[in-house]
């Protein structure tokens, strides 16, 4: 008989980027992870600390440039899933902010919640949010700029000492 | 499927141990399978959130979220995890005789 794979246990999760779908997988993982039972924490650093900002946190887009898989959206207009978005069209003014509407509009359907009740879902779930120095101290961030959920502020080092014996998820 | 002897009775569970008929379901069958998951005692509390998922189950076909849950003031989020400790959406379920949730969220 062979063996059973060791169950994990705790994952650490980075978020980097900072467009809405850049920051969804994370909470995504992060809460599924705390509904199996597992330790879970994401890591915010760079573009993805507006998730965290409580100026921006609301606003984050769906980026419209530059995503050659934006076919995948079409069905949520009722068109084709094979039917192509060029990038061009995607920079007309109020593309972006139109993706964003319907994205979200779909995601409330699917009972997912907005990025400021998800964090505070996961953080009541027992996930820890942290936010990353460096990253703070290039966009002249300070912790009063961050939400609630956000528990500590952390150097890339203090990140991994947290994340002793978990897998973790570049996202 | 398999059968399984709970609470004095045998009943019929599936591979992960939920019930695969949940109209068998009482609370002496939600209190042995909570001691099976380290849940012991049931309390009045417990109760009262199985009730509610079991109510949605017959309403709408699946167990509640636990989104939900926390907004329509059933139970807060923390105290769900209080109350079932690691894993509150699989076990509550479990214990309240449904299926395994299939949400993500």
């Amino acid at each position: 008989m062979s063996e059973q794979p060791e169950p994990i246990k705790k994952v650490s999760l980075i978020v980097s980027k900072g467009s809405l779908v850049d920051v969804y997988p994370a909470l995504v993982m992060g809460n599924g992870a705390r509904m199996e039972g597992m330790e879970a924490s994401i890591f915010f650093t760079f573009f993805g600390l507006g998730a965290l900002i409580k100026k921006t946190q609301n606003s984050l887009k769906v980026a419209t440039v530059g995503n050659p898989a934006m076919n995948m959206a079409m069905p949520m207009l009722k068109m084709p899933i094979t039917m192509p978005f060029p990038t061009l069209l995607g920079a007309i003014p109020g593309v972006s902010n139109f993706a964003t509407w319907m994205m979200k509009n779909e995601m409330e359907n699917l009972d997912i919640p907005t990025i400021p009740e998800f964090l505070e879902m996961f953080t009541d779930a027992g996930g820890e949010v942290f936010a990353c120095k460096l990253a703070m101290d290039m966009f002249k961030l300070t912790k009063d700029d961050l939400c609630d959920q956000v528990s500590s502020v952390l150097t890339v080092g203090e990140f991994y000492e947290r994340s002793a014996g978990a897998s973790i998820i570049f996202t | 499927m398999t059968t399984k002897e709970l609470a004095g009775t045998s009943v019929d569970v599936d591979a992960e141990g939920f019930l695969t008929d949940h109209t068998i379901w009482n609370l002496d069958l939600a209190a042995a399978i909570a001691r099976e998951e380290g849940i012991d005692p049931l309390t009045d509390r417990h109760v009262e959130v199985l009730n509610f998922m079991r109510k949605e189950f017959e309403e709408n076909g699946t167990a509640p979220s636990i989104r939900k849950m926390n907004k329509l003031n059933i139970v807060p989020t923390k105290e769900l995890y209080a109350l079932f400790p690691g894993g509150p959406a699989k076990k509550a379920a479990k214990i309240a005789g449904l299926g395994k949730p299939q949400g993500c969220i």
